[in-house]
């Protein structure tokens, strides 16, 4: 990425957009303001989380992530099914039909993250036995809490794992087999193509990571390919057997799924945007038990739960537990010579920069003299925190007047 | 020149869920100062302490940070049953509360030993059977 610029995936569609106060303060990071009758997203404090998505009536907050048909300007198509989408079928009893599937849909090959998320856990095993790391491990694999991190808890930045993401793996191990099978393909002739749960996946794609350039080309959603899949998936034919996945895999897409694959229990694993926030602040306040390992996901019960999904969440991961029940453990094991270092191929080497998005000024006298504003605007807002001004809070609002962002007479309480 | 902010917490005695809300309150206000995450971190551990310490053993009291560009203060005031031996409550291990408060997982006897290691100065001031009044201090640059 040469530009500075983040391109979010969570975006507003104005003509939708009615000015109701719904995603205001639904909103983690309070990046949301009412603005000329419609919401504006502050792109400096957006984590690409899909809360607004959720809590949007109107359908005015859309993800912005590609179509099956961007594949078209590759030869050769790799699908990468996210371990979500199995959870996605009623009545699915062999993974093997959904890979099948894709194949059916154009696809000239499918490489499932779940195979590439065994391989994650058993290098995670090893890299916890590394000397002289910083305990609690922070799990890097969603990508909203690691921008939630770099934007709000400096202080754990020691703790994130340097591990790719098993999205980011297997669009590696993908390009690589392509290349093992068809030596003819050029590099840029190779297309990955990553099968959703959420648009934080896809601004992960779209501005890489710190110094990390992805390796995947293209982000669907789930619901997008759903469809076209489901026409295309046979249950009653024979198909071969391709998934090369087992429990541990396929556990990636709900709550606790990477922490269990562990084989450790000293772990937490958190779910949903506002639990995950009050950890890491607890994580912060030096409050949680000794654990070696943390997982957190922004959406609840994990991936399942993201914004691109169709299913109910809590549906799609019971459909999992039957879909793994007949599985090994895992299909993925390291030899003895794997263990004993990990690859580059599996990590990434800096975090993004911390920025201070609340900070109010960088001069510390002036900081001062801003906050005993908002400490005394606090005082005469009323404090019922309605919205109607366009900020989330009394608190916010106070916040935007000092900051030159808003007028005390934006209080339609106080103009009354 | 040197104005000092001053944000002032009332903290509920025997409220455990709401327990630590003032020490994250400070930890937003500190971040929008904009001072290092290293100090912040320090001020908020010795003030999450704190107030547990008073929800606990004192029906809580009072929290005051006093911000100026030299340093932070943090001070507890409370008019609970006061500390009997404050040497021994410094010692690392040490507490007094009850079995059921353990089993919530506190006093586990770091909270003042934590105070200590995190400021540059604690200073206790203790009556028993009136009351405490905690200050500490973590210096700036």
């Amino acid at each position: 990425m040469t530009s500075s610029i983040y391109e979010h995936s969570v975006q507003l569609d104005v003509s939708r957009c009615t000015g109701c106060t719904n995603c205001l303060r639904r909103c983690p990071t309070e990046a949301i303001r009412i603005n000329d009758g419609h919401a504006v997203i502050n792109d400096s404090r957006c984590i690409d989380c899909g809360e607004c998505i959720r809590i949007c009536d109107n359908k005015a907050k859309k993800a912005v992530v590609g179509k099956l048909e961007d594949m078209e300007r590759f030869r050769y198509k790799i699908a990468l099914p996210a371990p979500s989408l199995y959870g996605q079928f009623d009545n699915l009893d062999d993974v093997d039909y959904v890979l099948d599937g894709l194949l059916k849909v154009g696809f000239d090959d499918v490489f499932e993250v779940s195979k590439a998320a065994e391989l994650v856990s058993a290098y995670t095993r090893q890299y916890l036995k590394t000397e002289g790391i910083k305990l609690p491990i922070i799990s890097s694999a969603c990508p909203v809490i690691v921008r939630l991190i770099a934007l709000r808890f400096p202080s754990l930045n020691d703790n994130v794992m340097h591990m790719l993401p098993p999205m980011e793996v297997a669009a590696k191990l993908a390009r690589r087999r392509a290349k093992e099978q068809h030596p003819e393909l050029e590099d840029n002739e190779i297309g990955v193509c990553f099968i959703s749960p959420c648009p934080a996946k896809a601004s992960y794609v779209k501005n890489g990571f710190a110094d990390y350039q992805s390796a995947v080309d293209v982000v669907i959603s789930m619901s997008d390919v759903y469809f076209s899949l489901i026409s295309k998936m046979s249950r009653d034919a024979e198909v071969d057997t391709m998934t090369e996945s087992g429990m541990v895999g396929i556990g990636w897409a709900s709550s606790g799924g990477e922490a269990t694959a562990l084989f450790n229990d000293e772990y937490l694993a958190a779910d949903g945007i506002e639990n995950v926030i009050n950890v890491l602040e607890q994580i912060e306040n030096g409050n949680i038990p000794p654990v070696k390992f943390i997982e957190l996901d922004a959406c609840t019960a994990g991936c399942v739960g993201g914004v691109l999904t169709v299913q109910n969440p809590y549906i799609a991961k019971t459909r999992l537990q039957s879909l793994r029940r007949y599985l090994p453990v895992s299909k993925n094991f390291l030899s003895p010579e794997e263990q004993e270092y990990i690859p580059e191929l599996y990590l990434f080497n800096e975090l993004p920069v911390y920025k201070p998005i609340t900070r109010l000024s960088d001069n510390m006298a002036e900081s001062m003299r801003m906050m005993a504003d908002i400490q005394r605007l606090r005082g005469i807002l009323p404090g019922i925190d309605c919205g109607a001004c366009g900020a989330p809070s009394c608190r916010a609002l106070a916040e935007d007047i000092v900051r030159g962002n808003a007028k005390l007479e934006d209080c339609k309480i106080l103009q009354k | 020149m040197s104005d000092s902010l001053v944000f002032h917490f009332d903290v509920d005695g025997d409220n455990f869920t709401s327990a630590g809300q003032a020490s994250t309150q400070v930890k937003k206000n500190l971040r929008q100062l904009g001072l290092s995450p290293a100090i912040i971190r320090r001020v908020s551990i010795a003030m999450y302490e704190g107030e547990i310490n008073m929800v606990i053993h004192a029906n809580g009291g009072t929290a005051d940070v006093v911000v100026t560009e030299e340093y932070i203060e943090i001070i507890l005031a409370d008019t609970g049953p006061g500390i009997k031996n404050v040497e021994q409550a410094m010692q690392e291990g040490f507490s007094t509360a009850t079995d059921s408060i353990r089993s919530l997982g506190f006093g586990a006897g770091m909270g003042l030993p934590n105070m200590k290691r995190y400021t540059d100065s604690l200073d206790i001031d203790t009556v028993v059977g009136e009351g405490t009044t905690i200050t500490m201090r973590v210096n700036l640059g």
